[in-house]
């Protein structure tokens, strides 16, 4: 028999306004097995606290029942106090008489009595608590980094310089992300390339960072500090560490007509190429699907003019295998196909273009050598008009849409707005806006600044329709301010489109378990207080992947993501949760149903031999759980058909006690 | 193959050649129009109003008979079509509605929505296949260039009707490429041609039309294509001299059955 003490906390007011504490903890002090029970005002203060020490070396507890606060809150607190005086923590049971009783209930008697029950419940299964003891794991001292756009760098260079080692994962051939493809960054003005290549070189120059480029993650197994990961490092064709990247073999190579992703296609590059000047690592790269040689067998330019000796055309896939602590997920944003939004003639007119393409018509580095000019005829347009929210706020069409606002738009397009009026005033300006959203240090002064210094006319509305007409797009809008109706004769269209996940965050999120939201941004463990770390121990999130964020905003939430790994990777062990699923082996009939629905990978089967009867020997396949990877949800213990598995802390005769104590 | 058919009081009267080519270039690629007994009106494009049901009722009993012959239902007509999908899906979506549809009609004879409703440009490219249509053509349509529109009603509410991209749709394209001809993309393809407006405002009727036609023909179309008779008749009175024919007609001639 147990010897529980009770303990009612009156939260100030905030229980004590609605329950009757005194009533309470009378009450609960006569149910059998409750040998002390008293309340007091603030039970987690240090006071609080003492008290309970107190209570459990005179009466000499064995269980602890706290009717306060929901579990979330102080559950560790009081296990904590529970462990100083020298009982096992996982006696400790909360009973939620704010959050479930006094918080939503007015009635004081009936608020008294659901807070007995509760109080009650709790009684009931720490009668059936058994100490537990959390296991130990070690924790490999490595951190992979899946993404090299800026906020991996920046989450990589963090961990490193706290003196752990990263790898980064990059599909692209180099890293540098979309903050690579901007001009100008708002609202300093500051240009991307200045403030972000620096970076990317450190990234390359520092001695605990490998950067796997033209890479993907193929598997992942293991648990928090002890992942076991396939990196798939895609055969260029071209030796990485011989390439000098001199360029020599991307100028003479005579298939000219590929599609140039880092300019969104509006000019072409070479089959062999290097994506930009400051690419880093600085290496070429053969497009196995424009390849000649490697198509027909026929060609070998880049080959013949390689003084290096790179080119390998039968460069295979390469598999790596590496160990890690601890992963982030950095796979950052993409604008999203502007196929469905043919109201703004997208695929009817060149000189209708997104936002990430006019950033490369104003780069110097881009296709036009940063001369704004229409793509259609090169020609300079002295009227342009920016639409805003295309595809963003879309509750109405979200099969096409979404339905969250995107963030930066309202910003870049003011950027961009400013940027065309200062290079170019003999161009006039006018942006379509459903709000204007500038939250965020000097944004709204930016803001303000491109309306009344650079005379950018912004109109409060949306525009319906974009009709390419002769060479001019004819725009049609609305002023809802005014109430007018709006016809406008443009030479440039530039669309605010909506940016989403990159596609390859949901394949990522079930290799890594991390739960996601409906629009696939990766969730957080609480969106308040843990916005940098997944549910999923040991997974973090950096940037763009876990929602809609400018840089400012991705470079404080990678440092975040660092901070919180170099928190993990500084430990030698990692304590666990006990209150894990363990399997009842002489009952298990090895249906496999719980490695089925485990979410967590944590099942396992082995045949195991039993003595059966007459000095027999039977093997049996059963089921293994382990219990470092066991997040303790519980999924296996509904769905095993014979009663074999079991959660430790939370078994189903424990429920069933609370239970039976709800409904006396 | 057999389906059932429901052409719509403009088919028996202004618009004769949607109808009587629909069901020879049907018949020819080896599908019957079984027309629906006592079809009535499907009341034009105003039943689409949410709390009327009487006027639903003739779009339900003319889903439920051919739900009777365990056929798909196909119209030509774009506003047809419309309301006969839309009450449809009204039907399958909303149980209260369906509840008083079926009480004034037949409580013993529930209707939940179970027929498929099909235009007649998704027949042909669903079910008979456009690669089908090209092989049987004989006079390819080659070299003309024939511009697509689509109006407001055949393909919106793009939820429910279902039929393809609502700003960026491509069946009529397709549709016409499988004759031989070469489609023609505009901006005004999918805007109104004013509808029931020429009623009330000539002068609006003939600016939304006049926009459409001149848009097309800006984009080098030297026809136009639809498969709606409001549309035709908006076009046809208030677009200037641009041809507006109707994709039943631009079938047959390719087809080689034109009379």
């Amino acid at each position: 028999m147990q010897r529980i003490g009770v303990f009612v906390c009156w939260c100030g007011s905030n229980i004590a306004g609605t329950v009757d504490v005194q009533a309470v903890s009378d009450a609960l002090g006569k149910e059998p097995g409750v040998v002390f029970s008293t309340n007091y005002q603030y039970m987690c203060s240090q006071a609080g606290q003492d008290m309970i020490k107190q209570a459990i070396k005179e009466h000499n507890l064995t269980g602890i029942v706290i009717c306060s606060c929901s579990p979330r809150m102080h559950e560790a607190t009081f296990r904590k106090t529970a462990a100083a005086a020298g009982i096992n923590p996982y006696m400790v049971e909360i009973a939620n008489i704010r959050e479930q009783c006094s918080w939503i209930h007015k009635d004081m008697k009936e608020g008294t009595e659901k807070a007995i029950v509760l109080g009650r419940t709790a009684i009931a299964k720490v009668h059936l608590n058994t100490p537990l003891v959390p296991g130990e794991s070690p924790v490999t001292k490595r951190a992979l980094v899946i993404g090299g756009g800026i906020a991996g760098i920046q989450t990589a260079l963090d961990i490193a310089d706290a003196g752990f080692y990263v790898d980064i994962v990059e599909k692209k051939p180099t890293i540098g992300g979309k903050m690579a493809q901007l001009d100008k960054t708002f609202p300093t003005l500051d240009c991307a390339a200045c403030i972000l290549t620096p970076k990317m070189v450190d990234v390359a120059q520092h001695e605990r960072i490998r950067i796997f480029s033209y890479s993907e993650v193929e598997h992942v197994s293991g648990f928090v500090g002890n992942f076991d990961v396939t990196i798939k490092k895609k055969a260029r064709y071209v030796k990485e560490d011989v390439c000098t990247g001199c360029g020599l073999c991307t100028e003479k190579c005579p298939q000219k007509k590929v599609p140039n992703e880092f300019n969104l296609g509006m000019d072409n590059r070479r089959a062999i190429y290097i994506p930009f000047a400051q690419a880093v690592p600085k290496v070429a790269t053969i497009d196995a699907d424009y390849c000649t040689m490697l198509k027909t067998g026929k060609c070998g330019v880049c080959s013949k003019v390689c003084t290096a000796k790179a080119i390998d055309y039968t460069q295979k896939d390469e598999f790596i295998e590496e160990k890690y602590g601890a992963i982030v997920a950095a796979t950052g944003f993409n604008p999203i196909s502007m196929d469905k939004f043919d109201e703004f003639a997208y695929s009817q007119s060149k000189d209708v273009i997104t936002s990430l393409e006019f950033e490369r018509l104003m780069n110097a580095a881009g296709p036009t050598a940063g001369k704004l000019v229409r793509p259609s005829d090169g020609v300079h347009p002295h009227k342009i008009v920016f639409v805003q929210c295309v595809g963003s706020r879309c509750a109405a069409c979200a099969e096409k849409g979404k339905e969250y606002c995107s963030k930066i738009c309202c910003m870049y397009t003011a950027k961009h707005a400013m940027l065309t009026r200062d290079k170019y005033p003999d161009t006039d300006v006018t942006v379509f806006y459903i709000d204007v959203r500038t939250p965020g240090k000097q944004f709204d002064e930016f803001y303000r600044r491109a309306v009344e210094e650079y005379g950018v006319h912004y109109i409060k509305g949306m525009v319906g329709k974009v009709s390419p007409e002769g060479n001019k797009l004819i725009v049609q809008g609305s002023d809802l301010i005014a109430n007018k109706q709006l016809k406008i004769e443009a030479d440039l269209v530039v669309l605010a489109a909506a940016i989403e996940p990159d596609k390859s965050a949901r394949p990522l999120a079930t290799m890594l378990t991390a739960s996601m939201d409906t629009n696939d941004f990766f969730t957080e463990a609480h969106p308040k207080l843990r916005p940098v770390e997944s549910p999923t121990a040991g997974i973090f999130l950096s940037g763009a992947c876990q929602g809609p964020k400018d840089i400012p905003e991705t470079v404080s939430q990678a440092g975040a993501a660092a901070a919180k790994v170099i928190g993990l990777l500084s430990k030698d062990k990692l304590t666990g949760n006990p209150c894990v699923a363990h399997s009842d082996e002489m009952m298990c009939n090895g249906c496999s149903t719980c490695e089925k629905v485990c979410p967590y990978g944590a099942i396992t089967y082995q045949d195991k031999e039993f003595r059966g009867p007459n000095r027999t020997t039977l093997i049996r396949r059963v089921a293994q759980v382990n219990e470092a990877v066991c997040q303790g949800c519980g999924c296996c213990t509904v769905a095993c058909p014979s009663g074999a598995m079991d959660l430790k802390g939370f078994a189903s005769k424990q429920i069933m006690a609370e239970v039976d104590a709800i409904c006396k | 193959m057999k389906v059932s058919y429901f052409p719509g009081c403009t088919l028996k009267t202004k618009a004769k050649d949607l109808d009587v080519y629909a069901r020879k270039c049907a018949e020819f690629l080896g599908v019957t129009l079984e027309e629906i007994e006592n079809w009535q009106c499907c009341g034009g494009v105003f039943t689409t109003s949410r709390d009327e049901i009487a006027t639903k009722l003739s779009s339900v009993r003319a889903l439920k008979e051919a739900k009777s012959k365990n056929q798909p239902l196909v119209s030509v007509c774009s506003a047809c079509h419309n309301v006969i999908k839309q009450t449809n899906a009204a039907i399958k979506d909303d149980a209260e509605f369906a509840s008083r549809v079926n009480n004034y009609n037949a409580p013993e004879d529930a209707y939940n929505g179970e027929t498929q409703v099909l235009h007649y440009l998704e027949l042909l490219r669903d079910v008979i296949g456009f690669d089908k249509i090209k092989e049987k053509v004989v006079n390819p349509l080659t070299g003309r260039k024939i511009a697509a529109y689509y109006g407001c009603l055949l393909l919106r509410p793009g939820k429910v009707m279902a039929m393809d991209d609502v700003e960026n749709p491509t069946i009529m394209e397709d549709f016409i490429r499988a004759l031989g001809a070469e489609p023609v993309i505009y901006s005004y393809r999918n805007e109104c041609c004013g509808g029931y407006i020429t009623l009330e405002s000539k002068e609006l009727a003939k600016a939304k039309s006049e926009k459409v036609t001149s848009n097309a023909k800006d984009k080098g179309a030297e026809a136009i294509v639809t498969a709606c008779p409001l549309c035709k008749y908006n076009l046809q009175k208030n677009g200037g001299d641009m041809p507006i024919v109707y994709i039943t007609e631009l079938l047959a001639e390719a087809l080689g059955i034109k009379e």
